[in-house]
């Protein structure tokens, strides 16, 4: 593995209160090239907020947001994404109006600067590019079929292709797994692992699958309450008490079973 | 002093026939999300009813309770409209309920003429309320200050019911989140009905109750149809006092208005609309939503294909048709086919920002007839030739459009249809009253072709080529990056600012594009017509485009040529007829119910069953 110190993104205290609620606190880390960068903590961590102030669509309380050395987080988010970010969301978005390939082909037209044009036809701009994006994802033989009637785990692949259309330097990945079988996650991450190696990409993402999680990242951060209580290798972290803690209730619930099984 | 305080007192009393209308049609689209254009003809019904019971119900007791029945009555006739009318159609797209209740106004209108004929009726004075009281020593009607008092009570037991009991809080939940009403096992469909038959009674109520002082005639129904939906926009759509407030605020000024600055009054309350929307996008006590993102309704819009060789084949084959028609038509077809085609570019326009952004407008007339106007007007004050003017007219209504764009581009759902509302309004005013220029009401005439189109003939082959030519460009359009781009911002705002898409410059632009194309249509129009009139600035003129962009089908994209062919054609036929709105009426609602998905939606569906065309992927 190819991985270089140099970091791509360089997120410096960043901070966002509702009202008097500090939903994200002086978080500061940094994402190498080629990583794959895991952020979990559980529900209502912050992970969420921490994402949309990444991409631009929530305004910073505080802090800083450096991408390749430069300060981004008051940008818009379609600014960001030209500037090389990529993303995919929790809940999948797509434009179910189209086709499969259409909706790469979109991502494709708007990254040349296409979209003002009246005259072409769409669906003859950037068809061999969108047809290598669905290549790569594995799904050439579904290209042109309805996107409103793809299953969910096709819906999060497409979305992944439609995220790697501008050779993004970083992707976000917001529960790239959530809602899919098993089997399907392991397959998506294995592919997601992949793609990264293979473009030199890095990755920022969250999960709640501790399985996907100590599987695939490179490293892992710990949010809690939106303070980063841990950072470090797998390893480290599973063997964190901290952590421990926070994802296990400090031991008492198995305390509790113990008593329970001999009473 | 004094004057000021009682014209205070009657903008009270004129508000409160606003309020329980605007009351009645907040509930109705709380709850049912429909936008009832319908609710116009309830109150008149009202009126009507109300005046035929205290023919036989004398005194004070039975003008009350004349009142009171009426109110009853236009219930229970919303109840019948909205289990005939309205039930088979709900799962059909959002907003395609309006084309049935503008249906039942045409239903209505006709029923009312045949039952109480064309004589405007002078409302019965209430009895032991016919006198009146010196206040500070100015006049006050007795039944002026009865409204007064009536109305905040009305509002209390209306605000009793919606936040103390249980009916209340049914409908308070139905107005936030539907499904899950339904999910904790309401009966939704009765839940609408009974919302239906509380909006139409209250409806009918303030008809009734208005009569001594308005009286009832035929076309109270749209004369009050655009004042309520500013009433309800205004205080914000759901919020009882929001609704008071309002109609408070518009009587009052109107009051005032017609006091002091009598040119105002027809644009009064679209400016109020359009400050009020400006500072705060959901009115004044209405709280952020989204309307039109309720879930989806109806299946999702099907991909669109570059026409293929059997469609390019009809498309030619129907411009032969449409060449031929001089040939073998009389000079009477020759006419009405270029309406005909006019028309279908307006209602093309509009389908290209409705069925691919989502933007519903309530004011495209303004486009039509803006670029209309322009062209009368270069050709009238600059002695512009034809040719120069049918090219300024699109240049024209496209910056109108640029500019409105942009101050509408701020708000989503049906606050948006309603601030371009206000804009067609503040135009058709400005043309209605600034005669030196416009005609005012007498219009523009003489404004004809060029000589070498003088016949009817000539021009309508320019028609057919600038008319059909503009169609096509729609529709190619549609598939160029642009109109992709558009279907982008409309299906996911969210995917789309992230892939580099600025959603709402491009409906901004799309906006204005629409608005280009509509006055190509009006220009046509002007020439074809040798004059305008302001009545093509006017709500009825957008709603007709409307119309017929969800009656062919907002989810195909020959949907507004079809509707537009159709229903321009049907017009022809029935027009000769003496009750002929009530047979189009009867026809729209017809259609709706069996083609919920529009005409060429539902054909295409109906084609597929049969095997005519490939099915889609969709329906295996």
């Amino acid at each position: 593995m190819t991985r270089s110190t140099e970091a791509v993104l360089d997120v410096r205290n960043l901070s966002k209160t509702f009202g008097g609620l500090r939903a994200v606190d002086k978080v500061s880390f940094t994402v190498a090239k080629g990583e794959l960068l895991a952020l979990i903590g559980p529900n209502g961590a912050g992970k969420t907020t921490c994402f949309n102030m990444l991409m631009g669509q929530l305004k910073r309380t505080s802090g800083e947001v450096l991408f390749e050395g430069r300060d981004i987080a008051n940008l818009p988010t379609r600014a960001i994404w030209r500037k090389g970010i990529g993303r995919t969301f929790q809940i999948t978005a797509t434009y179910p109006s189209m086709t499969v390939i259409e909706n790469v082909q979109m991502a494709l037209m708007s990254y040349h600067r296409r979209i003002y044009s009246l005259l072409p036809f769409a669906t003859r701009l950037y068809r061999k590019e969108a047809m290598a994006l669905l290549e790569l994802v594995g799904m050439p033989e579904q290209a042109d079929r309805h996107c409103a009637i793809l299953a969910y785990g096709d819906l999060k692949r497409l979305e992944l292709a439609i995220a790697l259309s501008h050779d993004p330097a970083l992707l976000l990945m917001d529960e790239p797994t959530a809602g899919m079988a098993p089997t399907e996650r392991i397959k998506l991450m294995q592919l997601t692992a992949d793609i990264v190696r293979e473009k030199n990409i890095s990755v920022l993402f969250t999960e709640h699958d501790m399985d996907v999680v100590f599987t695939h990242a490179h490293r892992v951060m710990v949010l809690n309450r939106g303070e980063l209580i841990a950072n470090g290798s797998v390893t480290d972290v599973r063997n964190d008490p901290k952590v421990q803690e926070v994802y296990l209730g400090g031991g008492t619930l198995f305390a509790e079973e113990a008593a329970g099984e001999h009473a | 002093m004094e004057l000021i305080f009682a014209q205070v007192l009657t903008g009270l009393a004129n508000a409160s026939t606003l309020f329980l209308v605007a009351s009645g049609l907040s509930l109705i689209f709380g709850v049912t999300r429909i936008v009832n254009f319908a609710h116009g003809s309830f109150y008149m019904l009202g009126a009507f009813i109300g005046y035929s019971l205290m023919q036989f119900l004398p005194g004070m007791f039975g003008f009350w309770l004349s009142v009171l029945l009426a109110g009853l009555a236009v219930g229970l006739i919303g109840v019948i409209v909205e289990i005939c009318v309205l039930r088979p159609v709900y799962k059909a797209p959002e907003l395609f309920q309006l084309v049935a209740t503008f249906g039942v106004i045409l239903v209505i209108q006709d029923l009312a003429l045949l039952t109480w004929g064309a004589e405007d009726l002078l409302g019965p004075r209430a009895p032991g309320l016919k006198g009146v009281v010196r206040i500070l020593g100015e006049p006050i009607p007795q039944y002026d200050l009865a409204m007064i008092a009536i109305t905040p009570m009305i509002l209390l037991s209306l605000w009793y019911l919606i936040t103390k009991t249980r009916v209340g809080v049914l409908v308070r939940a139905a107005t936030q989140d539907r499904e899950m009403v339904g999910a904790l096992g309401v009966n939704q469909a009765w839940l609408f009905t009974g919302v239906f038959f509380l909006g139409s009674a209250m409806a009918g109520l303030g008809g009734a109750i208005q009569l001594p002082k308005g009286g009832a005639d035929l076309l109270m129904d749209f004369n009050i149809l655009a004042a309520i939906f500013v009433v309800v926009v205004i205080g914000g759509m759901g919020s009882l006092p929001g609704a008071y407030i309002a109609a408070v605020l518009i009587s009052v000024l109107n009051v005032f208005g017609v006091a002091y600055l009598p040119e105002s009054t027809l644009v009064l309350m679209f400016v109020v609309m359009a400050v009020v929307l400006m500072i705060r996008p959901y009115g004044l006590l209405g709280r952020e939503e989204f309307a039109g993102e309720h879930g989806q309704v109806g299946e999702p819009e099907r991909p669109i294909k570059p026409a293929g060789p059997q469609l390019r084949m009809f498309v030619a084959a129907m411009l032969v048709l449409l060449a031929l028609v001089p040939v073998f038509g009389s000079n009477f077809h020759v006419v009405l086919t270029t309406d005909i085609i006019i028309f279908c570019l307006f209602a093309a326009s509009l389908h290209f920002m409705l069925g691919l952004g989502g933007l519903v407008s309530f004011g495209h007339a303004a486009f039509f007839g803006g670029g209309a106007y322009v062209a009368a007007l270069l050709v009238k004050f600059a002695d512009t030739p034809m040719e120069l003017a049918l090219l300024l007219a699109p240049v024209g209504a496209g910056l109108a459009a640029f500019i409105i764009g942009w101050i509408c581009m701020r708000l989503t759902g049906v606050y948006f249809a309603m601030l371009t509302l206000a804009f067609a309004q503040l135009l058709w005013s400005l043309v209605f009253q600034w005669g030196e220029v416009t005609g005012g009401d007498d219009g523009m005439v003489d404004i004809w072709p060029s000589p070498w189109l003088s016949d009817n003939t000539s021009y309508y082959y320019l028609t057919l080529i600038i008319g059909v030519g503009g169609i096509l460009f729609l529709r190619h359009a549609a598939h160029s990056p642009f109109g992709y781009a558009l279907r982008a911002a409309r299906d996911s705002v969210k995917q789309a600012e992230a892939t580099g898409i600025h959603t709402k410059q491009v409906q901004w632009l799309a906006f204005a594009f629409a608005g280009a194309m509509a006055g190509i249509a009006g220009g046509l129009f002007v020439f074809s017509k040798g004059s305008i009139f302001p009545t093509e600035l006017e709500i009825g003129r957008s709603f007709d485009a409307l119309i017929v962009v969800f009656l062919g089908g907002v989810k195909t994209l020959s949907g507004a040529v079809v509707g537009g062919a159709s229903l321009e054609f049907i017009k022809d036929q029935l027009t000769r007829f003496e009750y002929w709105r009530l047979t189009l009426g009867v026809v729209i609602i017809l259609v709706v119910i069996l083609a919920p998905e529009g005409i060429v939606g539902t054909a295409r569906k109906v084609s597929e069953r049969f095997g005519w065309i490939r099915k889609s992927e969709d329906l295996q």
